[in-house]
């Protein structure tokens, strides 16, 4: 068990963990940072797994700037600071997803096991693959048509959003109920 | 490191993000457990990435690209959420029903023309 | 054979000229119907006085019927009996056409009654013609639909169709015996020709004499007695003989030419005319003749007692109809077919008389009822003559028709009793001979009753009755030519035995175009003097005792003060027995069915829409959640999946 194997164990853990409590807490915007806590670790972990650049745009845009909106959102939509009881579904629905989460780890897990026994990752070398450089070059060289493509479907979320949220066009009925029980 | 490692980390990961979408009754909620769904994923492509030793660094590369994508959707999944929020006073996904069926009372009331319903 | 298929033909054609055009061109239905009763009638005059020149038999195969066991051959004869009978036949049916124009004038449905009584000629005919029991069978149940149609005439009212129905299933009752009948001799002889059954039974019998021809084996053991009680089944149920007797006096609820067409001149005697056509059969059952002598005793004696307690005029005919025709049924159970025949002619034409005739009455009173009629006499004077001449024949006053066969009747009879003569044991003769003479005394009572009630005194009927017209009153003076003349024919006691003489053809089962073939030795008919003297002298009894009670109170009925009137009103109770034993069981069991079916069956599909219905409600309750539900139940079937195909396909 080599350092960096503990280390990871110790941040997947951690990320776990958190994670347990994002989807358990009834606090809702203890959520939302408890999940900032989980992205955090997993950023801990590509350093680990030397990808630099992937760890610092983890960082930045995941806990910069995902987390940031989401906090926003909470906010837009008035959601009750501390305890409240509502925030998970009825417990048969709670039941049903458990079943389905547990069985899904349970394929997983063990197919993994199943099929990567017994592999290594090789870390100790010099030739880091995932520095900033090479990951730069990788991405302008060989990634460049994706990355233009990438940029465009960055400007559609962007319009799509602005016009998705702007008050002064779309169908809204005056009645605000429009889109009620009518069938 | 053994590859087991991440990527029992990354599938233990994903189910608590499926249990998160699927238990979550406010809306935001379930875009968090989405993100956590995505980066098991991300987990997943850079472990196999750095295990293969790919030239193309193909994995990063693309963890990079769900990384941004997810900041895209997460930003659109926002408006719709504002959107309905605006309209109906609620995030909770258990008031938005307009694609259920009509509740069994209503064709019950009406034993006698059960053709009638269905087709309306 | 020509006028033989001339006269089948000509009104078979008329029937289906009639059916289908005489909605098209009502201005035809008249002449066509008539001319085809016309054809047949002189066809049939042709073939009888031929036979009366001399010998005539005559036989056609039109067609060869392989089945898998008897064979069945569409074969015709004609000979005296069938040309003497078909004479009958066609003049009745010629007199009911004519006298129709009169009594159905502005009926709507005219051209369909016209088309059916010529089908209904048309069908007699050939079970008159038939050389074959299969062909008989056709000509049969076609009379027994056109009764069934025509006694429905006014199918609007309750009555009618009630009738309908009735007559027509319980002659179909008795036909079941007679098809098993029918069945039983064809595979005894092995095959349907009525001229192989008579031929081998006359050979058996030692009626004929065909030296070495046939074998005779054929009729052994009870086979003969057995098929001869399942025809009877047939006979009683046509003929309207005791068990099956209910259905005549209701088919009087169909027009009065009917009455007089079908239920006193034709269908009801065809059954007579079976037993006469197949004698030899019945000569080798005892057994039978004395079933059937105690059903005709039975019915004889039943049928003139109910009809002493009628007070509709047709209904009082009915019975005497039916009573009359076991007269006929008794002279076969002792032995002679001749004095069958004749009372059927005899029969044929004043019973056809009377009922044209009580047709007239009640066209002109517009009543059946007779303690609404009265003093006819001198209002209708040529329907009142006439009638009176049908009635004296009935009640067997000489010299008219009725006498003289009625006395061929009762002679026969004496010969089996007193003479120890003929096939039948002797005390069905004495049975015959006793019934028969009371008979005559009650049916004189009942003729009497009817002439007093219906044509003296003052007129009761608010109408004001007249003469019927021309086209009404002309058949009934034809008829009466016959009841008055046919008599004579029995003067001598070898004339009708002669010229009605059965033929059979020497090659037993394989008729062909032959003359001159043997006959079958023939009774020839008995009058004995003793009891004609009685016979006379008991009808005028009879009559005279209704006269003495009928001249104190002129304006009622005669027999209202008779104990027994009610039981002779209602038959003895006999339908109402039927009604009670069968019928209403019947009807309970078929509500019950109508239950079941709506309870059971029709529940039970209800209950399955119902069932479905709540099925798929149950189903859409699987749409009826939330996008996670739904969610979850796909990420549940994906996980299912990928398990079966991780585990079963690494």
């Amino acid at each position: 068990m080599t350092l960096v194997e503990a280390l990871f164990g110790l941040l997947g853990v951690v990320a776990l963990g958190s994670a347990l409590l994002v989807v358990t807490t009834r606090q809702l915007v203890h959520a939302a940072l408890w999940l900032v806590v989980c992205l955090g670790a997993i950023a801990g972990c590509y350093l680990l797994l030397s990808a630099e650049l992937v760890a610092w745009v983890q960082v930045l845009i995941y806990v910069g700037a995902v987390v940031v909106l989401l906090l926003f959102g909470l906010m837009l939509t008035r959601a009750p600071i501390g305890v409240s009881a509502d925030l998970d579904a009825p417990p048969m629905q709670r039941v049903a997803a458990a079943v389905v989460a547990l069985g899904l780890a349970g394929i997983v897990v063990v197919s993994s096991v199943d099929a990567f026994r017994g592999e290594r990752i090789e870390l100790s070398s010099d030739d880091v693959g995932g520095s900033s450089a090479a990951a730069g070059e990788a991405v302008f060289r060989s990634w460049v048509l994706p990355f233009e493509v990438l940029s465009v479907l960055l400007l559609a979320a962007l319009v799509g959003a602005i016009v998705l949220s702007r008050r002064d066009i779309g169908a809204a009925d005056p009645s605000g109920g429009g889109h009620g029980d009518g069938r | 490191m053994p590859l087991l490692l991440p990527v029992v980390l990354a599938g233990l990961l994903f189910s608590i993000g499926v249990y998160g979408v699927l238990a979550r009754r406010n809306a935001i909620l379930v875009l968090m457990s989405v993100e956590l769904m995505l980066n098991a994923v991300n987990i997943n492509l850079v472990a196999f990435d750095v295990w293969l030793r790919d030239e193309l660094l193909a994995g990063q590369v693309f963890t990079l690209f769900v990384i941004t994508i997810a900041a895209a959707e997460v930003g659109l999944g926002l408006a719709i959420v504002l959107l309905v929020f605006r309209q109906r006073e609620t995030s909770s996904l258990d008031q938005l029903t307009e694609l259920r069926e009509p509740e069994p009372e209503a064709v019950a009331a009406t034993d006698a023309e059960p053709v009638q319903e269905k087709a309306s | 054979m020509i006028p033989a298929y001339l006269a089948l033909g000509a009104p078979f054609l008329a029937a289906v000229v009639g059916l289908l055009g005489g909605r098209t061109w009502p201005r035809l239905v008249v002449p066509v119907a008539v001319a085809g009763a016309s054809v047949a009638f002189l066809s049939a005059l042709l073939l009888a006085g031929r036979s009366l020149a001399g010998d005539l038999y005559e036989s056609a195969r039109l067609a060869d019927v392989p089945t898998g066991g008897p064979p069945i051959g569409v074969d015709l004869r004609v000979d005296g009996l069938a040309a003497v009978v078909s004479v009958a036949v066609c003049a009745v049916a010629l007199a009911v056409q004519v006298y129709s124009i009169g009594y159905l004038k502005g009926d709507p449905r005219y051209s369909s009654y016209a088309a059916l009584v010529s089908l209904f000629t048309a069908a007699m005919l050939l079970v008159v013609f038939a050389d074959d029991l299969m062909v008989l069978l056709v000509g049969w149940e076609v009379m027994g639909v056109c009764s069934y149609f025509l006694i429905g005439h006014h199918w609007e009212q309750e009555g009618s169709r009630a009738s309908a129905v009735k007559a027509f299933v319980t002659t179909r009752l008795g036909d079941v015996g007679f098809l098993f009948g029918i069945f039983l001799v064809g595979t005894t002889v092995g095959s349907f020709s009525m001229d192989a059954a008579v031929t081998t039974a006359a050979v058996e019998n030692g009626r004929v004499d065909l030296p070495g021809t046939l074998s005779t084996d054929v009729w052994s053991g009870h086979t003969a007695t057995i098929a001869t009680l399942l025809l009877l089944c047939g006979v009683v149920g046509k003929s309207a003989q005791f068990p099956l007797h209910t259905w005549l006096p209701d088919a009087m609820a169909g027009p009065t030419p009917i009455s007089a067409l079908i239920h006193a001149a034709t269908m009801v005697a065809a059954g007579i005319y079976l037993v006469a056509r197949l004698f030899d059969v019945f000569l080798l059952a005892p057994a039978t003749l004395a079933v059937m002598a105690v059903i005709a005793c039975i019915t004889m004696l039943g049928g003139a007692m109910a009809a002493l307690g009628q007070d509709d005029i047709k209904r009082v005919l009915a019975y005497s109809t039916v009573s009359q025709l076991a007269y006929m049924l008794a002279a076969l159970s002792v032995g002679s077919a001749v004095a069958a025949e004749f009372h059927l002619l005899t029969h044929a034409a004043f019973k056809a008389l009377l009922f044209l005739a009580a047709g007239a009455v009640i066209h002109a009173v517009g009543t059946n009822l007779m303690p609404d009629m009265g003093g006819l006499r001198r209002l209708m004077p040529v329907t009142f003559l006439t009638m009176t001449l049908g009635l004296a024949a009935l009640a067997g006053v000489p010299p008219l028709a009725g006498f003289f066969s009625k006395e061929a009747v009762l002679g026969a009879a004496e010969e089996t009793a007193v003479h120890h003569e003929g096939p039948a044991y002797a005390w069905t003769g004495w049975l015959v001979l006793v019934v028969g003479l009371l008979t005559v005394a009650v049916t004189a009572a009942y003729v009497a009753r009817l002439w007093l009630m219906t044509f003296f005194d003052r007129p009761r009927s608010p109408v004001a009755a007249h003469e019927s017209s021309p086209v009404m009153r002309w058949p009934l003076v034809l008829l009466a030519v016959p009841t008055v003349l046919l008599g004579l024919v029995g003067l001598r006691d070898e004339w009708l035995p002669d010229w009605a003489a059965t033929t059979v053809s020497a090659l037993g089962s394989t008729p062909s175009l032959v003359t001159e073939q043997p006959d079958i030795a023939q009774e020839t008919l008995h009058v004995g003097p003793v009891t004609s003297a009685l016979s006379v002298a008991l009808a005028v009894i009879g009559a005279f005792a209704v006269w003495l009670v009928w001249r104190r109170a002129p304006a009622a009925d005669p027999t209202a003060q008779l104990r027994q009137r009610r039981a002779f009103e209602h038959a003895f109770f006999v339908d109402d027995f039927y009604d009670r034993a069968f019928v209403q069981p019947v009807r309970v069991a078929t509500r019950a069915v109508g239950w079941a079916d709506d309870a059971v069956v029709g529940e039970a599909v209800r209950d399955t829409g119902q069932g479905t219905g709540r099925l798929s409600e149950w189903v859409s309750r699987a749409q009826g959640s939330t996008v996670q539900a739904y969610l979850t139940g796909l990420l549940a079937g994906v996980l299912l999946l990928v398990a079966g195909v991780v585990t079963f396909a690494s």
